[in-house]
């Protein structure tokens, strides 16, 4: 598909943005700590550099999604806190699966803070997304059963296989992701250690967090 | 909309393992109408197997109904039960679907023979349905002389012999190449669009994908479906790397 580069340069910054909610959801922070934060919880696949984290910081407390929290410490670095609107910002984009607009890396960056992100049901976020890229799949392959039926569509026929495949490697990832999870659960449950998440102690049926 | 050809309702299966008891389903509610297929998903242990049985008659719920063509299951004999289950559904496996000594037709036409139908009627029945999958031209040949796909059409075709409605399909598509696994989902779906209520249990998301609604399941409990969404062209303008 042609415009991925564009895709990608629309997809990161979305992305930072709820990174960046999703790590004050564990409490205020500043620019400098949360750039670290954002790269220890994505392993560091998509590294940032603070001014795309302090510019991202201003449009969101223009949007009224954070807020500066108290006065500047000996350093000059204010720390920011999530507001109401922005917590339900985040809910929102935990809640919703990736469109196929917004590119692949949102969605694993997503994964790999929802794991972080304390009171954040993993299997949901993961469920939600596997129901949609479903149905993603079962349009794909109804596409392709128009498509076999002329000989001339071969090239188009492949072209859907293509998504198809892709599709399907998504699901795939999805499921092992969430058998990970589980088995990261269980063994929590194990060893008898409640769970590690700093605050905001919401119950998890699933124990999405560590 | 018509009755459904099955429908499950609050269908609660526990079973006694190593002293705990087990809730392989947990409250499942699934109505499949003529003319739809439907996929079941899950991982192992997730209850598809179970879920296959009871809609099957070949396991009975510990609670709820299972209605086939508005029969209840449990309301039945177990002679009664067979009957059902001879008359209105056909099963298709992975594969140990045919028996080896019997050629196709004779395969397509047993559970018609079992029936106390004609001999002749049988016979036609059993090649109009070798027909409708593509396979006419098999009708003599013995399984070991088909090819897996080939086989499995044949199975279909059994399954769906005379005026059986019901397809319950269970890993249809597990010993086969990919390309001749889609010939045969291709041909299960058609069998669906003609009339016949199928159920797939599958453990591969294109497989699934045939199907107008994927059922997932968790421990026992359906807990999400996915299905068409208006405008399949605005999915591929979208970018279509989902």
């Amino acid at each position: 598909m042609d415009g991925s580069h564009t895709r990608y340069a629309y997809s990161v910054p979305m992305s930072i943005r709820h990174g960046l909610l999703a790590l004050l959801e564990r409490g205020p922070s500043h620019g400098y700590q949360l750039r670290a934060e954002f790269d220890a919880a994505t392993g560091a696949t998509w590294p940032l550099n603070v001014g795309q984290v302090y510019s991202t910081l201003d449009r969101l407390e223009r949007d009224g999604l954070v807020a500066a929290e108290g006065e500047p410490d000996a350093e000059g670095r204010i720390a920011y806190r999530l507001t109401e609107d922005g917590r339900r910002e985040l809910h929102t984009w935990f809640a919703s699966p990736v469109s196929s607009r917004s590119g692949r890396d949102e969605l694993s960056i997503k994964l790999a803070l929802a794991v972080t992100t304390p009171g954040v049901d993993v299997t949901a976020v993961v469920q939600t997304q596997r129901s949609a890229t479903m149905t993603s799949l079962q349009e794909y392959t109804r596409l392709k059963t128009r498509a076999d039926g002329d000989a001339g569509e071969l090239a188009w026929s492949l072209v859907l296989d293509a998504l198809v495949f892709r599709a399907e490697a998504e699901i795939r990832w999805l499921d092992h992701c969430e058998a990970r999870v589980a088995r990261a659960a269980a063994r929590r449950r194990q060893a008898g250690t409640p769970s590690s998440a700093p605050a905001a102690d919401t119950p998890s049926a699933t124990g999405g967090r560590r | 909309m018509s009755a459904p050809v099955l429908l499950l309702s609050d269908v609660t299966r526990e079973h006694m393992q190593g002293g705990t008891t087990v809730r392989a389903l947990r409250g499942v509610d699934l109505a499949v109408h003529a003319g739809e297929l439907v996929a079941v998903m899950g991982p192992s242990g997730s209850g598809k197997s179970t879920l296959l049985h009871a809609a099957g008659g070949l396991d009975t719920p510990t609670s709820g109904q299972v209605l086939v063509e508005g029969v209840d299951l449990a309301g039945l004999s177990p002679a009664a039960t067979a009957a059902v289950r001879r008359r209105s559904i056909g099963y298709v496996f992975q594969d140990l679907n045919l028996l080896p000594a019997l050629s196709a037709v004779e395969n397509v036409a047993l559970p018609r023979e079992l029936d106390g139908v004609r001999r002749r009627q049988v016979r036609q029945e059993a090649v109009a349905a070798l027909a409708e999958v593509g396979v006419a031209d098999l009708a003599d040949r013995f399984p070991d002389e088909m090819s897996g796909g080939q086989q499995q059409r044949v199975a279909i075709a059994r399954a769906l012999v005379g005026p059986r409605r019901l397809l319950l399909a269970d890993e249809p598509t597990g010993a086969l190449d990919s390309t001749t696994g889609e010939e045969v989902l291709q041909v299960l779906r058609a069998r669906c669009e003609a009339g016949a209520a199928g159920v797939l249990v599958t453990h591969e998301p294109r497989h699934a994908a045939w199907a107008d609604r994927v059922v997932f399941l968790r421990d026992g409990v359906v807990v999400d479906q996915s299905g068409p969404v208006a405008g399949a062209e605005s999915l591929l303008a979208a970018g279509g790397s989902a």
